[in-house]
């Protein structure tokens, strides 16, 4: 009977049955953020214990740090100490920190990928939810809490069950100007927000085959909205082309070693799965959510929901949304372009080409955001003269950091601001004010609805504006 | 009670209940709280934004309602503590003097965190959950034994099942929810297992 990559690479990590069904998992790749981490470097200290596999152990400050085109120009004294603390801690215990005073800083789950320290049938931990983006290369990848960086810090491994497999084919192909994200608020939406506990989803299928990479990090790093804590797709051809020559990336004669390795963790053609589930390709729109979940969206055509039981009534009067009210048409105050869900090259190139040359102007009324997810994406787009593209059409073109996503430095909403977001998240307050509502859709939707100052259909706004 | 024994067998208290689904831990402890370095006052933001917008709307969110003032069992509905893997939302929870969380699902690293700091988050079925709500909102001085060994939540004559994950209870039985020493028994273990998971090096 075949297995599983889920299966395999979960059974490869295993140092011992702890209890039945509780295992201590090996970690292959431990990723650190300045939130989630300083704690668990406290508690190594007072337990006078170090940290076991530094070559191992990699980190970046991402959540506090500031954009504004100098990183130590914190918002507040608390982040500084915070990001000082990230840089003092990796120092100490021996560990490899892409400093911000190199400018080597950005997004953890961006830094990573680009710098090939993301690679196939490894477990990778990181203290952050969305570390199921790394499931893109087959990985299996999941965010964990800060007691549990202090464990895999001291000993590279944590407890662990181990998850059901939802395989989840995406058929056919995609119509033009859907993109990823509208893949993955699409899934969201069917199964929803719920729908993944206790699974890891495996995303096949011709239309995730078909997917570059940073697609597939766009797709895995949404598996967690949809309650799965980790979500991958199988390595193939499009995976060892990004990897290969990448600075961490296996060289030589160890390269092709490694590529027959990774071979072999695929699932198997007769791997047995806890669930299967069939999605149609030709069936998905550009999708925006309305509400306070990611799983509350619509097609943009759609309309928010009539049904008016009491907790939708209570959301949709926090979303100021009417019941019926179209979804086009909702004015925006903020559009924020970033995030380790859309904030890679291929994100920005894929807006850049709608908007380059066509003198096209953020609204008058819209406070528009660039942020790249790391500082390589941003030098990628200078050097590029993307920077400009963005800028002439009146964006701010930021330093890379998680930014507007979380609200954790000084990119925040402000009031009851309405920001058009290619983020993850659109839960009260996440963008930092309690009020704020946020929007969530792909970046060339949140483009389009930063020229028209309200959320459009892009597919026609774009072609209507030649 | 020896200080040192860290055994979690049964845990007797009063209620709070908070109701609704997909409780966020952006709800449980907004981001602009989590630049501290240390957990160390975390109680005073749980719910934070929640609560202040209860009382912008001259209601009372449930932390503050002298009725449930001094409960440790936490109920609640479907999928409590999902999103954001943030430690400080169980951390500013469990500094408030909740012990346990008693809910239809959890958010899965929510959870998770709950193990490591010694709060079991235990699930009963959506029945279970209506009922122990309605005990604790009519007859808030209620006394709940949540009861581990014997998984039972009991109030007054009522005695309720409830699920929580074989490896995690034992966990909490044998006093060694905090797992730092029971992994770094593994010892060598530990390095074979990579050698062997992690061959390309």
């Amino acid at each position: 009977m075949g297995q599983t990559l889920y299966e395999k690479v979960f059974d490869r990590h295993v140092v011992r049955e702890i209890t039945p069904g509780q295992y201590q998992l090996l970690a292959s790749l431990h990723l650190l953020n300045e939130v989630s981490s300083p704690q668990a470097f406290e508690a190594l200290r007072e337990r006078g214990l170090k940290v076991r596999h530094p070559g191992l152990t990699f980190g970046s400050s991402d959540h506090s740090i500031s954009t504004g085109g100098r990183h130590d120009d914190f918002a507040d004294a608390m982040a500084e100490v915070q990001v000082q603390a990230m840089g003092r801690n990796m120092a100490e215990f021996g560990a490899t920190y892409f400093d911000p005073d190199r400018g080597e800083h950005g997004i953890i789950h961006v830094v990573a990928p680009e710098r090939g320290l993301t690679q196939p049938g490894a477990v990778i931990v990181c203290g952050d939810s969305h570390t199921s983006t790394h499931g893109a290369f087959g990985a299996i990848a999941f965010g964990i809490g800060t007691s549990q960086v202090r464990d895999v810090l001291a000993s590279q491994t944590l407890l662990m069950e181990k998850l059901k497999v939802r395989r989840i084919d995406i058929t056919g192909r995609l119509a033009p100007g859907v993109y990823a994200k509208d893949v993955a608020l699409h899934v969201i939406h069917m199964l929803g927000a719920k729908g993944g506990i206790g699974f890891a989803y495996e995303f096949g299928g011709d239309v995730v085959d078909g997917f570059s990479m940073e697609e597939r990090m766009t797709l895995c790093n949404l598996a967690i909205e949809a309650g799965a804590r980790c979500g991958y797709v199988n390595p193939d051809q499009t995976t060892y082309d990004y990897l290969r020559d990448r600075d961490h990336a296996p060289r030589g004669s160890r390269w092709d070693r490694a590529v027959a390795e990774w071979q072999r963790v695929r699932s198997d053609d007769d791997a047995v799965y806890d669930d299967r589930v069939v999605l149609e390709g030709e069936a998905i729109e550009p999708m925006v959510t309305w509400g306070v979940s990611p799983d509350q969206s619509v097609p943009v055509g759609g309309a928010v929901p009539e049904q008016d039981n009491a907790w939708t009534a209570e959301v949709r009067d926090f979303m100021g949304f009417a019941p019926g009210q179209p979804i086009i048409g909702t004015q925006i105050d903020v559009a924020f372009f970033g995030s380790c869900t859309n904030g890679r090259l291929s994100d920005f190139e894929a807006v850049a080409a709608k908007l380059r040359d066509r003198g096209l102007r953020v609204a008058s009324h819209v406070r528009a955001l660039v942020v790249p997810g790391s500082q390589r994406v941003r030098d990628a787009l200078v050097e590029r003269g993307l920077d400009r593209v963005f800028i002439d059409a009146g964006f701010q073109f930021r330093d890379a950091g998680c930014s507007l996503c979380c609200g954790m430095n000084a990119d925040r909403l402000r009031g009851r601001e309405v920001c058009a977001s290619s983020s993850n998240r659109n839960f009260r307050g996440r963008q930092g004010s309690p009020n704020g509502r946020t929007l969530l859709m792909s970046p060339v939707m949140v483009a389009a609805a930063a020229i028209a100052g309200e959320v459009t259909d892009a597919r026609t706004f774009f072609g209507a504006v030649l | 009670m020896n200080r040192n024994d860290t055994r979690i067998h049964r845990i007797a208290g009063r209620g709070i209940t908070i109701r609704g689904d997909d409780i966020d831990t952006d709800q449980i402890l907004p981001a602009r709280y989590l630049t501290a370095i240390t957990f160390a006052g975390m109680e005073a933001h749980a719910f934070n934004d929640a609560r202040a917008a209860a009382k912008a709307q001259g209601e009372t969110h449930p932390l503050d309602q002298p009725r449930f003032t001094g409960g440790s069992l936490l109920f609640v509905n479907r999928n409590f503590g999902c999103g954001s893997s943030r430690e400080h939302a169980p951390q500013s929870l469990h500094r408030r003097g909740i012990a346990a969380v008693i809910g239809e699902s959890f958010g899965e690293i929510f959870a998770g965190n709950c193990v490591s700091i010694g709060m079991p988050c235990v699930q009963a079925d959506a029945e279970t959950i209506a009922a122990l709500q309605r005990i604790n909102e009519t007859a808030p001085q209620t006394q709940f034994v949540l009861d581990l060994a014997g998984q039972t939540i009991s109030a007054g004559g009522s005695v309720f099942p409830i699920m929580l994950m074989e490896g995690r209870r034992r966990q909490f039985l044998e006093g060694t929810w905090d797992p730092t020493a029971v992994l770094l028994a593994a010892g060598p273990l530990i390095e074979q297992t990579l050698a062997e998971a992690v061959h390309q090096g």
